[in-house]
């Protein structure tokens, strides 16, 4: 098999994704496995979610990758009862902002929790979703 | 080096679907500017055209406008900070004045939103945000300023009768200014009505209420410098406090979701040049866009304790009639939001109100005011404070 020339694995994240190429492509391989993955520089040890390629701090490019694990806290979120264009098939949804404590993590909340059960301070943890149109995301759920 | 003052403005009236192109949709504040500061298209040196490039189908629209509008063949140009882009018009402008390149520059501000279908108005605001990392997850602008309220509420005990209070202090204002979108009353017990499209819920907590009315137009301001500004004028305002920033595009990066830093960064920059305080400020212009934006502001410039925001709104202090009068023309909630004009137009409502000629909106005899203009969510903040002296 001939080899792949553009690696566009990108595509793969978030029901509709803008960005198809990027130099942070294996985080969709690792939320194939299931993992949700930050980069951590090893020059100056500055810790990045979502993960980038380069660091501002040392301008050094040699990043290793880390799991987002444990739990964070839940600082701010929204329901939406409208979407963008491509989103329609996903309401209503919430998104939602954890603070992890050395990084912060933006995503949308499982959406098997109940209103009631939202509670900003309360601690919440980010799983891999596969949504029903095979793309790939990440979620909040209860801890 | 001189001051640099304002001695022309104009807008568009803001409609819904107006019934023109954008050139002609520019014109109309141009024409209103023109007339204002009574000078010839000879005497402006430069252009500046501002709006945000998603919305428009033509390409480099600042060229096109300086063939209608007669000004050419002075140079001209564009920018944009997306809702900000013509308060960041009026900085360029000073700047270029300040430099010495140039004594006379225009400021064109203007968004046609209706040339694309509010659905996709939407997903194309939403990527004002981070394509990468947020969009994929469905973001849109209500959404990301819903995540704001529900933080300030959660953590001041803000309400969201509070919040429907701003929407009608913006309606009372709207309903007299005849440059505004909507035009009709909002009550607090539409809020609470089913029946009322004002109580449906947009992104929670946010209602239809709480969001700014979209709205094709145009605004338009000459700006000059001193020596210039007293030729051509006996009414120049002069501008005292310029403050601008930026705050990471991804909420992740942010460490605050109970105010914008970026507005709090520019008033203090803004206020240390023109060497006041808030207690200074007679006229407000801030950028409502969500009511919970207007409450922020309120915080972040320092009309108000973080947190006590909703007292001022309470005790309608941000009246035309109160210690501190905010948006009493009608704000972006009821006068409209063509993002790329907004900026401008909230410069022309403090002009001229400081010049006296504001009409039924008019405040007591205010000498100092203040603009503040936020660009995406809290991405970008302008501002700008200007004086009768
Ligand atoms: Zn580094």
């Amino acid at each position: 098999m001939a080899k792949k020339e553009v690696d566009d694995r990108f595509k793969k994240f978030g029901t509709v994704s803008f960005t198809s190429i990027s130099k942070v492509n294996d985080f969709i391989d690792y939320l194939e496995k299931g993992k949700v993955a930050g980069t951590r520089c090893k020059e100056c040890g500055s810790v990045f979610f979502p993960p980038r390629a380069d660091c501002y701090q040392c301008l050094s490019s040699n990043m290793e990758w880390f799991e987002v694990s444990g739990t964070g806290k839940l600082l701010a979120y929204s329901k939406l009862q409208y979407g963008p264009v491509g989103f329609e098939g996903d309401l209503p949804y919430c998104i939602a902002v954890l603070d992890y404590g050395d990084y912060k993590v933006f995503g949308r909340i499982a959406g098997e929790l109940k209103d009631e059960e939202i509670k900003i301070g309360m601690d919440m943890k980010t799983v891999v979703n596969k949504l029903p149109n095979g793309q790939l995301n990440y979620v909040f759920q209860r801890a | 080096m001189g001051k640099v003052g304002i001695i022309g403005v104009g807008q568009s009236a803001f409609v819904r679907g107006y019934g023109g192109s954008i050139r002609e949709l520019a014109f109309e504040g141009f024409k209103e500017c023109m007339k204002d500061a009574q000078i010839s298209v000879k005497d402006i040196d430069a252009s500046i055209v501002c709006s945000a490039p998603e919305y428009d189908k033509q390409r480099s629209p600042a060229g096109v406008f300086a063939e209608y509008l007669g000004l050419t063949p002075q140079p001209t140009f564009y920018t944009e900070s997306l809702c900000s882009s013509s308060s960041t018009g009026l900085k360029l402008a000073y700047s270029l004045i300040k430099s010495g390149l140039h004594d006379v520059v225009m400021v064109i501000g203007f968004q046609k939103m209706s040339e694309i279908s509010s659905a996709e108005s939407q997903e194309r605001m939403g990527r004002g945000a981070d394509i990468q990392w947020e969009s994929p997850f469905g973001t849109m602008m209500p959404a990301y300023y819903a995540m704001y309220a529900r933080a300030h509420m959660e953590k001041y005990g803000t309400t969201l009768e509070d919040l429907a209070l701003i929407r009608v202090k913006a309606s009372t204002y709207g309903q007299i200014n005849e440059k505004a979108v909507y035009r009709k009353p909002v009550t607090l017990e539409m809020f609470s009505d089913p029946q009322s499209p004002m109580s449906n819920p947009v992104a929670s907590p946010l209602r239809v209420g709480d969001c700014c009315a979209n709205a094709d137009g145009s605004s338009c301001l000459i700006v000059a410098s001193e020596e210039k500004a007293r030729a051509f004028s006996n009414k120049p305002v002069w501008i005292l406090g310029i403050g601008a920033a930026s705050a990471p595009v991804n909420m992740a990066a942010r460490d605050l979701f109970t105010g914008l830093s970026v507005g709090e960064q520019a008033g203090r920059q803004a206020y240390e040049m023109a060497g006041v305080t808030p207690k200074d400020i007679d006229v407000a212009e801030v950028h409502d866009c969500f009511t919970i934006a207007e409450m922020m502001a309120y915080e972040n410039l320092g009309f108000a304790k973080p947190g006590e925001g909703k007292d001022l709104i309470k005790s309608k202090e941000t009246y035309k009639e109160g210690s501190i009068p905010v948006n009493v023309d009608g704000g972006l909630l009821s006068k409209g939001h063509p993002i790329g004009a907004t900026g401008g137009s909230q410069i022309r409502t403090i002009v001229l109100q400081l010049r006296g000629e504001a009409g039924e909106m008019q405040v007591k005899d205010p000498e100092i005011g203040l603009v503040h203009n936020i660009g995406g969510v809290g991405l970008y903040g302008n501002v700008t404070i200007l004086g009768r002296a």
